[in-house]
């Protein structure tokens, strides 16, 4: 297996003002999994991402992970942030610059990434001459140099146009099925979440709780044709009845 | 070249415009010479006086450009120390301030007292009326570090040298390069204010003149030292062009 599993036990976790931000949540990730979260802004999605990325403490309960000891963890967000003085290259390698890993290693693995993100020849450019869409898939790329056995994503795709955001998760998808890592994805979007995931969780507005737990019944295999299919409205419906529901 | 003229000419009308506009009320005596010399008068002082003035340049950019140097260097790693820590910075930033409070006029006559007559006044007059502007812009710059940045930093356990060096300074950069261009136009004025009572340069020259009556030669060497400030400034733009080209919105073509 290679990916992590995630254990949330009671969780609790409040603003530094004392307003709750997630409470007594409970929440079990399988190894290789790929789990979206799902709610409105300002429900606590990200603070949660940041507590499974170990970039922020809970104030109540306890956070495991199966196998325990050291692992790699990788963070993409709402927008690539990117360093823009460094080269697409650089940009991808830099995890691995971090880690210690020598130039040449370093390099090779990082222009794999580009590959498979579909960014082969644009090592050489900088950010600042790359679409928004290419600039998340070094984003990804960064993300996935490093092997990482949990990958967090926190709305990647929200400020892309539609095709550029389909294509981005059918490729995240065929990533994800061809390395086997654990993916937590957070979105606003029913459609992407339902599309996306084998399993979604809905949070709800206030008090960050699980308000609905779902496997999606979908083919593992998520093509063009899905989008239109009714199994993907039917699952949409009942994530949409639970986003509504207060 | 034709690209060149479009760009320069807005800016060379007014001048021209100005100078002629001078020349002619000088010369019909609607302004007397003595209060504002006629522009080809200063030319003329210039062409006159051109070894005292150049010989005064040299030594004013000299003063000037160390004083710059001095500020960036000392503004910079004074930065750097200052964004370490929060206590860090209430203890000092109070103290640092204080260069850009200090009435440099003020305190002049003192650092003749400690650094003599000549070039060491001058470099450090320079110095302390340039480096406020370095130490606040790249502080500001090092602190308003992109945090989604800083979190993936700290998820492939990046030392905090690292994560100065390869993110906060680069991030850093372009407000760097501003806290510089306006300490270069600084550091030529405190210069010639460490002129004025060190005694030498561009600033001696003027208030020797300014004894004499001599307006035109005041004019002339005043004139010299905008030149001074400006190519100071285009220097630091020549630099800001070359580092941030590839990168920052400030520096793409339009």
């Amino acid at each position: 297996m290679n990916g992590v599993a995630v254990r949330l036990d009671a969780v609790r976790r409040e603003f530094d003002g004392g307003s709750i931000v997630i409470s007594g949540m409970d929440l079990h990730i399988d190894a290789g999994e790929f789990l979206a979260i799902l709610g409105p802004s300002g429900c606590g999605k990200s603070t949660l991402l940041r507590l499974i990325a170990q970039l922020a403490a809970p104030d109540a309960g306890n956070i495991s992970f199966e196998p325990a000891g050291a692992f790699q963890t990788a963070y993409v967000f709402q927008d690539a942030h990117l360093l823009p003085w460094r080269s697409v290259l650089d940009n991808a390698a830099l995890p691995l610059e971090l880690l210690g890993v020598d130039r040449a290693t370093r390099h090779s693995k990082a222009l794999d990434a580009l590959n498979q993100v579909g960014l082969a020849g644009t090592e050489t450019k900088y950010p600042a001459q790359l679409s928004g869409g290419m600039r998340m898939r070094v984003s990804i790329a960064r993300a996935l140099v490093t092997d990482p056995k949990l990958l967090l994503l926190d709305e990647p795709f929200a400020a892309l146009d539609e095709i550029t955001r389909f294509r981005l998760e059918m490729q995240l998808r065929e990533l994800w099925q061809d390395r086997g890592m654990t993916v937590v994805f957070v979105t606003h979007s029913i459609s992407e979440a339902a599309f996306l995931a084998e399993r979604a969780v809905v949070l709800s507005r206030r008090g960050g709780k699980i308000k609905l737990d779902r496997r999606m019944e979908l083919s593992s295999k998520r093509t063009a044709e899905l989008r239109t299919d009714p199994k993907l409205g039917v699952e949409m419906q009942s994530l949409y009845a639970a986003m509504e529901e207060e | 070249m034709t690209r060149l003229l479009r760009s320069a000419l807005p800016a060379l009308l007014p001048l021209l415009v100005i100078t002629l506009f001078t020349e002619f009320a000088v010369r019909s005596q609607w302004v007397p010479s003595y209060l504002v010399p006629a522009p080809s008068s200063v030319f003329s002082a210039m062409f006159e006086s051109r070894q005292e003035l150049m010989q005064a340049m040299a030594k004013t950019s000299t003063g000037a450009l160390t004083g710059f140097a001095l500020s960036m260097l000392f503004g910079i790693g004074i930065a750097i120390f200052l964004s370490s820590s929060q206590i860090i910075r209430r203890a000092f930033y109070p103290y640092a301030v204080f260069f850009q409070t200090v009435p440099i006029i003020a305190i002049a006559p003192l650092l003749v007292i400690w650094f003599g007559y000549g070039m060491r006044t001058v470099i450090a007059s320079a110095f302390i009326v340039s480096i406020f502007p370095v130490i606040a812009n790249t502080l500001t710059g090092i602190l308003s570090t992109d945090p989604a940045l800083i979190d993936m930093f700290r998820l492939y356990g990046a030392s905090s040298s690292a994560t100065l060096f390869k993110l906060r300074f680069p991030a850093a950069l372009p407000q760097i390069l501003t806290g510089l261009r306006v300490a270069a136009g600084l550091a030529v004025i405190g210069a010639i204010v460490g002129e004025f009572i060190g005694g030498e340069g561009l600033g001696s020259i003027v208030d020797v003149a300014r004894t004499q009556q001599r307006t035109d030669k005041v004019f002339a060497a005043v004139l010299l030292a905008s030149v001074l400030g400006l190519a100071l400034f285009g220097l630091i733009n020549l630099i800001s062009y070359f580092t941030l080209r590839r990168w920052h919105a400030s520096e793409q073509s339009s």
